[in-house]
């Protein structure tokens, strides 16, 4: 059981008998009113967006999804295709099922995918993830022009900002959780 | 170890806010205010039914320096400012910090009306000090200083907002989700925004309205759908005061929550204290809206969730 107090970006609950999973979250209190919690949940099987506001006290059933250590394999055509690493047994994911992870998707990555009725809904990556640069534009050295970061591609084809003496070739550190740029790896 | 560079990069924004303060403190100066600094540590908070202390070796981290500055109050200062840290349990959000920072400030022998005029004058002062122009912009909004601000009782916002009337709204439980849903986010897009007379059980610490003892003496202001300042005219009927701190306290009760002692020497000395307006104005988003912040998050140096 959840209570508002547990509500967050990524939280997953069960509303009406159906997987949600929370994709926005803010707490709100007007003057001298009571705490609200205004959430954005999104079916995870229809992908429809739900609004609700909760108030303290509220509780939550979580969701009754199975969580299976599998490794990201490959992808075809559309699909991404993950393995479990227990049984070998084969998962498919479309794009918009896997989100914003496939901004971090290399292969052999180990993951986290969730079942519901033993099919794939959602896949969660580390927190952290290692990825190359591919493309960035240089750092010119004396450069004034005080901007404290610049665009960089990574191998998956994602682009985030990353502190200017970042170079192409690099491996770096991202959080996943954000999409940010979180250091560089040595060495 | 490379350098924390989501702390680097608020570089900008922490020398923005150090900024805003000092204009803060200058207009306070100029106008004659003392600036004090109470306790952080008291045995007693407000017993407000939705603001939830800190409980710290005994004592409670204060949730405004209101009990403290009043004391002074009814002690004859007439016209004190404060800018302190205050700590309101669970409060988190893009707005909300459980420890945040708060400009408060009382004078005497004045009420809610004159509080508004001083509010005008006051972020007129910050604005052009800081920006060297009377227009805030934010969230693609421009927000005018300069010109008349508008005016809005809470009565009329539930009519053209929420489209039904206060009595309803309270009457069937969604006055706050009314007020943080339709109306909230429309208030200060043009000009900042006073939205004034709460109803009487919103304002716990507050005088009701001569005329209409329906409501009480409180406004808020808003800018860019933003909650920036609370403002009363205060309760000085120290009997008054008393009861209905016992009523806030059996509410929080009946919801569970650990009831406060009373403000013992507060609730004594309030008699004394001169008819007066107060106000606490929250300096964090006060900086989001000058720095162009989307969270609060970006203009302190550190959450709760970094340390």
């Amino acid at each position: 059981m959840y209570t508002v107090a547990d509500l967050k970006k990524g939280l997953k609950i069960t509303l009406d008998g159906d997987p949600y999973v929370v994709i926005a979250f803010d707490f709100a209190k007007p003057g001298k009113g009571q705490a609200l919690y205004r959430t954005k949940m999104r079916n995870m099987i229809t992908g429809s967006i739900l609004d609700r506001t909760y108030r303290s006290g509220e509780t939550f059933e979580p969701a009754s999804l199975e969580d299976r250590k599998m490794q990201f394999l490959y992808k075809e055509d559309e699909h991404f295709v993950f393995m479990d690493n227990q049984t070998f047994e084969q998962y498919h994911m479309d794009e918009d099922s896997v989100g914003d992870a496939k901004n971090y998707l290399i292969d052999n990555l180990p993951v986290d995918l969730l079942l519901f009725k033993d099919k794939a809904i959602a896949v969660d990556v580390p927190n952290f993830v290692n990825l190359r640069v591919t493309q960035t534009d240089p750092w010119v050295k004396g450069d004034t022009s005080g901007s404290d970061s610049k665009p960089a591609t990574v191998e998956t084809g994602y682009v985030l900002r990353v502190p200017p003496f970042i170079e192409e070739g690099e491996l770096i550190v991202i959080d996943t959780r954000t999409g940010e740029y979180s250091t560089r790896v040595k060495g | 170890m490379n350098v924390n560079w989501s702390l680097a990069r608020k570089a900008a924004r922490l020398a923005a806010r150090a900024e805003i303060v000092h204009h803060t403190r200058e207009f306070f100066r100029t106008e004659g205010y003392l600036e004090i600094d109470t306790p952080l540590l008291i045995p007693a908070p407000a017993p407000e039914s939705h603001i939830d202390a800190i409980p710290a070796g005994g004592l409670y981290l204060h949730t405004s320096p209101e009990i403290c500055m009043k004391r002074l109050l009814a002690a004859d200062y007439g016209k004190i400012f404060q800018i302190c840290h205050c700590w309101r349990s669970g409060e988190r959000g893009s707005r909300h910090l459980p420890e945040f920072t708060m400009l408060e400030w009382y004078r005497a022998h004045s009420d809610y009306l004159d509080l508004m005029t001083e509010c005008v004058n006051l972020l007129r002062h910050i604005v052009t000090a800081y920006g060297g122009t009377s227009t805030i912009s934010y969230n693609g909004l421009s927000i005018d200083l300069q010109g008349e601000w508008q005016k809005i009782s809470v009565r009329e916002a539930f009519l053209i907002h929420a489209g039904i009337t206060m009595e309803q709204a309270l009457e069937e439980g969604v006055f706050d989700e009314l007020m943080t849903e339709k109306i909230e986010p429309r208030l200060g897009i043009r000009t900042p925004t006073f939205i004034y007379d709460y109803p009487a059980e919103r304002g716990a610490l507050a005088r009701l309205r001569q005329d209409d003892a329906t409501v009480a003496e409180r406004f808020e202001l808003y800018i860019a759908g933003m909650e920036l300042a609370n403002a009363f005219s205060e309760l000085t009927d120290a009997e008054e005061q008393r009861q209905r701190f016992r009523e806030e306290s059996s509410s929080r009760v009946k919801r569970g929550q650990s009831p406060y002692p009373l403000p013992g020497p507060f609730l004594e000395e309030l008699d004394r204290m001169p008819p007066s307006a107060g106000i606490a104005l929250g300096m964090d988003r006060l900086i989001m809206l000058l720095t162009g912040a989307h969270t609060i998050d970006e203009v302190v140096a550190f959450t709760p969730e970094e340390l």
